[in-house]
């Protein structure tokens, strides 16, 4: 059994009436690739966006390799190891997609010197490979604003890998790409978050991508996780056939 | 301090209070529903002043009664809405609504400085004054302090019938929800076929009526001069930042606070009553980051 | 074409034919004092008033405006004044090194609390905090002079005291070494990795924050280079001009600022200085022939810059000579 990475505590968080997640008790394992699957509103990207502290819980504990890190501000997390990214990629729009990746290296370690240019940085080269290995090698040099939604979905995740975290969250990570890639872009980040011993959590409606590329699947439904198990227990589960396949159809 | 000079201090914030509070409230309500901060709001406050000190000394040189001024007032603060404002926005702003709040504000800027020069040219540089409508209305003594009756129960009237005016009309007439809803949600609004440009006219019509009257109900109370449309922006930025931009009960309340704060300044401290505006901006930006009324718009990831 | 606008590759085109205008265009300012004498002052004011300018340039370039950057000009020059007083006869390095360093502790005051508001809340409490120090300054007459100011009395220079044809003289050089050596150093900053984290806070801030890097540090950093910059410009200001006066930190001072960056171009070191001294020769002239009405021009002026050409004069320059290179007035 390895380490837990990431866990929750008794997550309870509600806003105006709505319970978004109850007693919510989770844990992710180091090296394990979990998939997080339910119904639209079911409070997936909530559960995100609680554990990587944009939003507090009503009540719970989040804990990322042991620590509590609950209180903490998402740039703190981040500096722990989390590395997220988003359903609506969130991306520097005047700048090109090399130079976003630029940016995310640079946050870590150069920001001691006003005169160095940022585009000679030593990893550069690295970064190029790395919109090569998402397949927007030729977006390099486009500002991100000109680019499609697919390409940029690709590059969120990109500067979330430029991290080199312990722990990604991707929330539907391959939504907006053509669906004749989909299976090749996985393919490639799943080995690459392998080969860098990265552990992964993502949100995906794509039950293909599941069956596929996830060792583990979680059942989100109103605010909880319902059922959790391997990728085979869990598509061929009547409940979520029901509750969450059936809605794909 | 004594009684009478508690009380003259008082009188003096509410009144300025009232003024600030009319003027704010154009400003807010442009704002709240535009997303500009109109700097020549300023301008059309003095512009209102002037107008309506040359619509009075001109109606009262062909022997009409004094009492005649307030109509008259009236009368140069739909003007300056229409006039000055009604082109302002048709002409100018339209154009750059797609551009950044950046060029947008240094264009009211631009309009500002524009209209500073006007009243120049217009209306040259000495200082201009018509206290017949103070003289109408007479003096109230209270408590043994002597005060106008213009300034004591005038203006704050006034102020309070537009802030109920105002939230009657934004919540329960046909146009004001029109507004309200183009304010929250633009695109929303245009799909269920309201006319964004209309809106957006009317709202700034009607806030540069607001400041107008702002500068005709000042215009008996003091000496009208180059430079007053300059105080007064930036005193009005200074209500509605504090309130929450586009809060307009909260424009109240913070102008009362302003004009109170700055009155009693001026009576016990004299030396920071020009600093209490922006002291007391700081203070509530500071515990309360958005305003005292705004909320806080959270980013939706 | 896919209009591509990678950094390296702007610069190399702008340097062409544009970077040659520039050094043609510095070439002419340090043949004024020989060649133009008269308009010696005025190009000193503007180059002064330009490095203030480029203060508020660096917010922009993070979509930020501040309202009451001229803080930073006049404190600058009233540390530079007080100086003189307390220690007649300082160096006028000393002097500047004395007004930059009180621009930048200043910075950091009020940057910590300005750091975290945005947009119009952000402009209006920078302008706050001006209004906060110019009224301190006319009230409180004993210290400060109040409304007539201080006088700054010219400073030595290597030891030597000069008479006011050779300090002219002398600021007007520094003045112009600083000018490009800080639009220099500015433009690398862009550049450089912190310097680019600064800029992000215009376009995704939660971004920034998921990378780590907390949006009002970054933010500071780039407030407390805008504070330096406009504190040299205004002590720079103060010596030239030998008297230094509560005018510098009103509120209209700062809006002039704004006006002549937008004016330049947002966000362009060049357009910060161009704009300047535009602006100062406009200024100067209309108020001699057109009193009654400069402020009516440059409002017009204004107005057209923002309607037919939002990128300023930089932007105008760039699409004259890199016609068909795309987008043109980011200022890179």
């Amino acid at each position: 059994m390895s380490d837990v990475l990431l866990e929750t505590r008794n997550l309870v968080i509600k806003f105006g009436g709505v319970t978004a997640a109850d007693n919510v008790s989770l844990k992710i394992h180091a090296g394990h690739n979990l998939a997080i699957i339910g119904p639209n509103g079911a409070g997936k990207t909530t559960f995100l966006n609680i554990c990587t502290g944009w939003i507090k819980p009503s009540q719970g504990q989040v804990l990322f390799e042991g620590e509590d890190i609950t209180p903490l501000p998402p740039r703190k997390i981040v500096q722990r190891g989390v590395a997220r990214a988003f359903q609506i990629p969130q991306l520097f729009t005047e700048h090109t997609a090399l130079e976003n990746l630029l940016i995310a290296v640079s946050a870590r370690d150069h920001l001691r010197n006003p005169l160095m240019d940022m585009h000679a940085i030593p990893e550069r080269d690295e970064m190029l490979h790395l919109l090569d290995m998402v397949g927007c090698a030729d977006a390099a040099d486009t500002v991100v604003v000109e680019l499609a939604e697919g390409q940029r979905k690709l590059i969120d995740v990109a500067v979330a890998l430029a991290l080199k975290p312990k722990l990604l969250l991707l929330d539907e990570p391959t939504s907006g790409v053509a669906s004749s890639e989909k299976h090749a872009i996985m393919e490639i980040l799943i080995g690459a978050l392998k080969e860098a011993d990265v552990t992964s959590v993502f949100v995906e409606h794509d039950m293909g991508i599941v069956d596929r590329y996830a060792d583990e699947v979680a059942v989100w439904n109103s605010g909880d996780v319902q059922l959790r198990g391997t990728p085979a227990e869990i598509l061929e589960h009547p409940d979520v056939i029901r509750d969450v396949i059936g809605e794909g159809v | 301090m004594n009684l009478a000079i508690f009380l003259l201090a008082l009188f003096d914030g509410v009144a300025y209070a009232a003024l600030v509070f009319i003027v704010a409230l154009g400003l807010t309500l442009i704002f709240g529903v535009m997303r500009i901060l109109n700097v020549a709001h300023g301008s059309l406050y003095a512009i209102g002043a002037y107008a309506s000190v040359s619509l009075t000394g001109y109606a009262l040189s062909l022997g009409f009664a004094p009492v005649l001024a307030f109509p008259l007032m009236i009368v140069s603060a739909v003007l300056v809405g229409i006039l000055i404002g009604a082109p302002l926005e048709k002409f100018l702003l339209r154009r750059i609504y797609d551009k950044s709040e950046v060029l947008q504000l240094l264009m009211t800027f631009a309009v500002f400085m524009i209209l500073e020069d006007v009243q120049r040219l217009v209306w040259g540089t000495r200082p201009y004054f018509d206290s017949s409508a103070l003289q109408v209305l007479g003096n109230v003594t209270v408590f043994g302090v002597t005060y106008t009756a213009y300034q004591m129960i005038l203006l704050p009237l006034i102020a309070v019938a537009l802030l109920l005016g105002m939230r009657f009309f934004l919540r329960h007439t046909v146009t004001g929800k029109l507004i309200t809803a183009t304010t929250e949600d633009r695109e929303a609004a245009q799909s269920i076929g309201v006319d964004a440009d209309k809106v957006f006219l009317f709202t700034f019509v009607i806030g540069a009526i607001l400041a107008g009257l702002g500068g005709a109900l000042a215009s008996p109370t003091t000496s009208i001069l180059p430079g007053m449309g300059a105080d007064m922006i930036v005193l009005s930025f200074a209500v509605v930042a504090t309130a929450g931009l586009g809060q307009i009960e909260g424009a109240a309340l913070t102008a009362l606070m302003i004009g109170l704060g700055r009155s009693f300044a001026v009576y016990l401290y004299p030396e920071i009553s020009v600093l209490v505006p922006y002291l007391i901006m700081v203070l509530v930006l500071l515990v309360r980051p958005e305003g005292l009324f705004g909320t806080p718009g959270a980013r939706k990831i | 074409m896919t209009t591509t606008t990678e950094q390296s590759k702007v610069n190399a085109r702008m340097k062409n034919p544009l970077f040659l205008l520039w050094i043609i265009g510095i070439l002419a300012i340090a043949a004024v004092p020989f060649a133009m004498p008269s308009l010696q002052l005025l190009v000193s004011f503007a180059m002064a008033k330009g490095l203030g300018v480029l203060g508020v340039t660096v917010l922009l370039r993070a979509g930020q405006v501040s309202f009451g950057h001229a803080l930073y000009f006049g404190i600058s020059a009233y540390a530079g004044a007080f100086l003189m007083a307390s220690m007649p006869g300082t160096d006028f390095v000393i002097v500047m090194i004395a007004g930059t360093l009180g621009a930048v502790l200043a910075g950091l005051l009020v940057g910590l609390f300005v750091v975290r508001y945005r947009g119009i809340f952000f402009g209006m409490l920078n302008l706050a905090f001006s209004m906060i120090f110019w009224s301190i300054l006319e009230k409180f007459y004993h210290y400060t002079g109040g409304a007539d100011g201080i006088r700054l009395p010219r400073p030595t220079v290597l030891g030597n005291t000069l008479d006011h044809v050779q300090f002219e003289l002398v600021l007007f050089y520094t003045a112009m070494v600083l000018m490009v050596a800080l639009g220099w150093f500015t433009t690398r900053w862009f550049a450089s990795p912190i310097g680019q984290l600064f800029q992000t806070i215009k376009t995704n801030e939660t971004r920034l924050e998921y990378l780590g890097v907390s949006p009002r540090r970054a933010l500071l950093s780039g407030y407390l280079l805008s504070a330096a910059l406009c504190g040299v410009g205004g002590v720079m200001m103060g010596m030239a001009q030998g008297v230094v006066t509560p005018e510098y930190v009103w509120w209209v001072r700062s809006a002039e600022m704004v006006f002549i960056a937008v004016l330049g171009g947002a966000g362009s070191v060049q357009g910060a200085f161009l704009g300047a001294l535009i602006y100062e020769f406009v200024r100067t002239y209309a108020s001699v022939y057109a009193g009654d009405i400069w402020q009516m021009i440059l409002g017009g002026f204004l107005l057209i810059i923002i309607l037919f050409a939002p990128g300023g004069l930089i932007a105008i320059l760039n699409s004259l000579f890199n016609r068909g290179s795309g987008k043109g007035g980011t200022g890179k």
